[in-house]
């Protein structure tokens, strides 16, 4: 069987989940990191998406796959039942992203949440010279049609797991083509986008 | 060549026919959940597709409260295809290219399996309300007899709509090593009160029928029609939804310019669901609606977590479970439930829910997006790559 290439920030997700885990991934579009977790890891998996051709696509990777929107919980899921739950570039799209990592506590020992990073030198500058919405090569929607609705810097974001209580185990800060930068240095600034393994 | 130039082009599968084996006799009879026993029973069956030299490829479709077992191409001399045959043949959803592909008139039924309407071997006249209660399970346990008969040890698939999955899922329960997936549509693993509810109504409107005759109608020349037609036009209300029955009717009226001020079927949605009863009573037995009304109140696999525990620890089968927006009479939510119960239960479980105007009746509708996931689903079984 041949496996379709998985995006970097996906890669940095996959080499974060140790082998024969069970793993809940929302919003997992179509499929492709769970079904690379499940075929090269044994990894016990189960997605949750929203679009109905990316459902489609998971059924015919013979994945384990339900249609529910997250922004209304995670009432399919039973306390502690994963050992990792999977939020790939979603969590800026959500309405209620705290009730969400919380939904995520409850159901996951553990998280892995990647997100964009809005704190970024471009994003800054772009709002400072231009006076218009901030895009970039990776948040390049215009504001009116973006479905990023909650977008936060990686500072926000560690106020958040603070406040909920939660520990960051590792966090991986990217450049922009998806890398993962060697050094932890100013990275509000330099980040396009970060990648953290949270345990709950 | 003449004969195959007669078949109408909707149909994939072409002509066919429907079989019957008697399965169980007197003396080694169906045993059922009541305790009764049952025998002789004959199934009537249709199959379509080969089935491969390994006996792998075969699919068993469940029919809902009112199928049977023509479910696709057409019969001699009949040009209306099966119930579901838009979804039956090479390259649809269910591709007999790939699958073997089996469906059987329930134990209980009227349309060619033994039902109430059969001949008691001990009195010479027809069962009546003496045919012993059928379960889902019953249903279940003969079919499997009749995948005995035709060599078929596994089933790739079992798949059913309405009360057909929950035959689908009562499989995965009771012959676990014989499942190797399972698709449960616009289903329930139990009715909800208003369900029972509406199954109530309906037996009553047969029973209290004059011409119902204590089930013994056949013995006194007659049908408890009206009531069976009630039955059925009340009972199709609730697999339409309210927007798909605005939509077709409106308040537009039937053969008329104005309101009669009557009792007349002034509106067209009546003349619709009266039209729809009496269709029903010249194919459908009633008292067969009492047993399969019946079953389907029964039928609850999960009564705990405890049972369901027990149940679903040997299923190692792939679930695919999908509803439909509108759909009242099974609401999405009770796939849900369905669905997170098999998760709490780590079982392999896919669900969609596909839009549709159409409320329960779905199911049996041509809906592209709900035949292309059920082939995408099905062709993975038969490792065709999408």
């Amino acid at each position: 069987m041949s496996f379709p290439p998985l995006r970097r920030d996906q890669r940095h997700v996959f080499e974060l989940i140790p082998p024969g885990s069970r793993v809940l991934d929302l919003g997992c579009g179509d499929g492709a990191l769970l079904a690379a977790l499940c075929d090269r890891r044994g990894v016990s998996g189960y997605g949750v998406e929203i679009d109905e051709g990316c459902i489609r696509t998971c059924i015919g990777r013979g994945l384990a796959v339900m249609q529910e929107d997250i922004d209304h919980g995670l009432a399919s899921h039973p306390d502690g039942g994963y050992d990792y739950v999977i939020l790939s570039q979603t969590l800026q799209a959500t309405h209620n992203p705290r009730r969400l990592l919380q939904e995520m506590a409850r159901v996951g020992k553990a998280s892995v949440v990647s997100f964009p990073n809005f704190g970024h030198w471009r994003i800054r500058l772009d709002l400072l010279l231009r006076g218009r919405m901030p895009k970039a090569d990776f948040l390049p929607y215009e504001w009116y049609d973006t479905p990023n609705i909650h977008l936060c810097t990686v500072a926000d974001f560690e106020d958040l797991v603070r406040a909920e209580g939660l520990t960051v185990d590792r966090r991986l800060l990217l450049d922009r083509r998806g890398d993962a930068y060697a050094s932890a240095r100013l990275p509000n600034l330099r980040a396009s986008a970060a990648v953290y393994l949270l345990r709950h | 060549m003449s004969e195959e130039a007669a078949i109408p082009e909707v149909s994939g599968v072409g002509l066919v026919e429907t079989q019957y084996v008697e399965l169980f006799t007197a003396e080694q009879p169906l045993r059922l959940d009541s305790g009764a026993t049952l025998g002789p029973v004959t199934l009537a069956y249709e199959t379509y597709g080969e089935l491969n030299e390994a006996h792998t490829n075969a699919i068993l479709i469940c029919h809902a409260l009112s199928g049977d077992a023509h479910v696709a191409g057409v019969h001699a001399g009949d040009d209306r295809p099966g119930w579901w045959d838009g979804f039956i043949g090479p390259g649809r959803a269910i591709d007999t290219n790939h699958h073997f592909v089996i469906c059987s008139n329930v134990v209980g039924g009227c349309a060619g399996s033994t039902g109430p309407a059969s001949t008691d071997p001990t009195t010479g006249r027809p069962y009546g309300l003496h045919f012993p209660m059928v379960t889902v399970a019953d249903m279940v346990r003969a079919q499997a007899a009749l995948m005995d008969h035709l060599g078929i040890t596994r089933l790739r698939s079992v798949i059913g709509g309405s009360v057909g999955g929950m035959q689908a899922l009562q499989w995965t329960l009771d012959y676990p090593e014989r499942v190797e997936s399972c698709v449960i549509i616009a289903a329930t693993a139990r009715l909800s009160a208003q369900n029972i509810a509406f199954n109530a109504v309906s037996r009553q409107a047969i029973m209290t029928d004059p011409e119902f005759y204590d089930g013994r109608y056949q013995d006194h020349d007659a049908i408890p029609r009206s009531g069976l037609a009630v039955a059925r036009m009340m009972a199709h209300i609730t697999y339409l939804s309210e927007e798909g029955l605005q939509d077709k009717f409106g308040r537009a009226l039937q053969d008329r310019e104005r309101v009669s001020y009557g009792f007349d079927r002034d509106f067209a949605v009546e003349s619709y669901l009266h039209y729809q009863g009496s269709k029903f009573v010249q194919r459908f037995d009633a008292n067969t609606y009492l047993y399969f009304t019946k079953a389907m109140d029964y039928f609850d696999p999960f009564p705990d977590e405890a049972t369901a525990a027990t149940a679903l620890a040997p299923v190692e089968c792939d679930f695919f479970v999908c509803s439909f927006t509108t759909d009242w009479r099974f609401h999405s939510s009770r796939s849900k439930e369905l669905v997170r119960l098999l998760l709490r239960h780590r079982k392999h479980v896919a669900y969609q829910e596909f839009a549709s105007p159409h409320g329960h009746d779905s199911f049996l509708l041509d809906l592209p997006a709900y035949k292309a996931t059920l082939k995408t689903f099905l062709d993975r079984r038969a490792g065709v790559v999408s």
